[in-house]
């Protein structure tokens, strides 16, 4: 039925589902949270300025409050202090949510190895993009939130119930595809494909 | 710029038979005052003239080559109508680590002596609103002291963790 009414529709009229939709939809208007505490949210109002436009990729609503935003990104170093304000920042944020870790600090405490520095926030928050650097360039910020894109287009209407119960990873994949061929060739033996559940 | 006062004569006349230690170190005047009179110098030297008071600080003197006693803490006090400077130090043992506070003759003292307490665990009594400045309040230790590890007491690492299921 479906080759009938592209036969009779061409182009006008895609027929997908509507979890394929609305995550196609949400990976391609993220509005960030930008939780800027150190250098590299210099970095992240670069990308979000004239020369690498962030607005290109559909996210560059930043918004200060939690409520209207789906992407958290932490750049910089978050210290004990700030835990606390953190966490709230992200209950206060709607599902579904997404966040980022940018730089070292954010990710591993990087240089500040003191009794005040968190030793990276996903010690107590769940983080779905690292990126590493100190700072990292803005082309790394753009290429996490392209990965980001291809994530929420997998999982973007997961609720946390969901999330829970799920077994395959959801990431983007492990492999780019000439990499794939080329452990092909160099083992001479057939690679298993990962299997993913597609939602589209 | 008015002149210069001789400090040294008006603490020996204000307190007559105390120890003062007066020493000079690139024209910088430092005395070092027993900690049973740091208020009554305090006040002498405010009454002279040296109306700010620059820094409190404390350095903790624990394992220093030499040093008799376990803290020193440090005033910076200046005459603004002359650029006068004096360095004050007093010295405390554990466990009295107590003294009186500044903040009755310089009102500026009292973020200053919050940050000692706060780093170093030394008591300023009289302080209108004592308590931890920087860190939270729940923090137990003081870690600017030596014997507390660089890397904390797991202070740092004791939070509720949020799982992408509960949020």
């Amino acid at each position: 039925m479906a080759t009938q009414i592209n036969k009779q529709l061409g182009d006008n009229v895609f027929l997908t589902s509507i979890d394929a939709a609305a995550s196609w939809a949400r990976a391609n208007s993220l509005w960030p949270m930008p939780f800027a505490t150190a250098c590299c949210g210099i970095e992240l109002m670069s990308t979000a300025a004239s020369k690498h436009d962030l607005s290109r990729f559909g996210s560059e609503v930043m918004r200060f409050t939690p409520r209207q935003c789906d992407l958290m990104i932490v750049a910089g170093r978050v210290v004990m202090k700030m835990i606390p304000v953190l966490q709230r920042i992200w209950l206060q944020m709607p599902e579904p949510k997404w966040c980022i870790s940018m730089g070292a600090c954010a990710c591993t405490g990087g240089v500040f190895d003191t009794y005040a520095v968190v030793q990276g926030i996903d010690r107590f928050l769940p983080v779905d993009i690292y990126i590493p650097g100190c700072p990292p360039r803005p082309e790394q910020l753009i290429k996490a939130i392209m990965d980001l894109q291809e994530k929420i287009k997998k999982t973007g209407t997961y609720n946390a119930r969901e999330f829970k119960l799920r077994i395959l990873p959801d990431g983007p994949s492990r492999f780019d595809q000439d990499e794939l061929v080329r452990i092909r060739e160099r083992n001479g033996f057939q690679l298993e494909e990962p299997k993913y559940d597609p939602i589209h | 710029m008015s002149e210069s006062t001789n400090l040294k004569e008006v603490l020996e006349s204000k307190l007559p038979g105390v120890a003062l230690a007066w020493s000079e170190f690139r024209s910088q005047q430092r005395v070092r005052v027993p900690a049973l009179q740091i208020a009554q110098a305090l006040r002498a030297l405010r009454d002279a003239g040296m109306d700010q008071i620059v820094d409190i600080t404390a350095v903790d003197m624990l394992e220093y080559p030499g040093a008799t006693d376990r803290f020193e803490v440090v005033y910076l006090l200046l005459d603004t109508q002359s650029g006068q400077r004096l360095t004050v130090k007093t010295h405390l043992n554990e466990p009295d680590l107590k003294l009186p506070s500044a903040y009755p003759i310089w009102i500026g003292a009292d973020w200053l002596e919050r940050e000692v307490y706060d780093m170093f665990g030394i008591v300023f009594e009289g302080h209108p609103n004592f308590k931890r400045l920087l860190l939270p309040d729940a923090f137990e230790s003081f870690p600017l002291r030596k014997d507390y590890p660089v890397k904390g007491r797991g202070e740092r690492h004791n939070f509720p963790i949020i799982t992408r299921a509960e949020s």
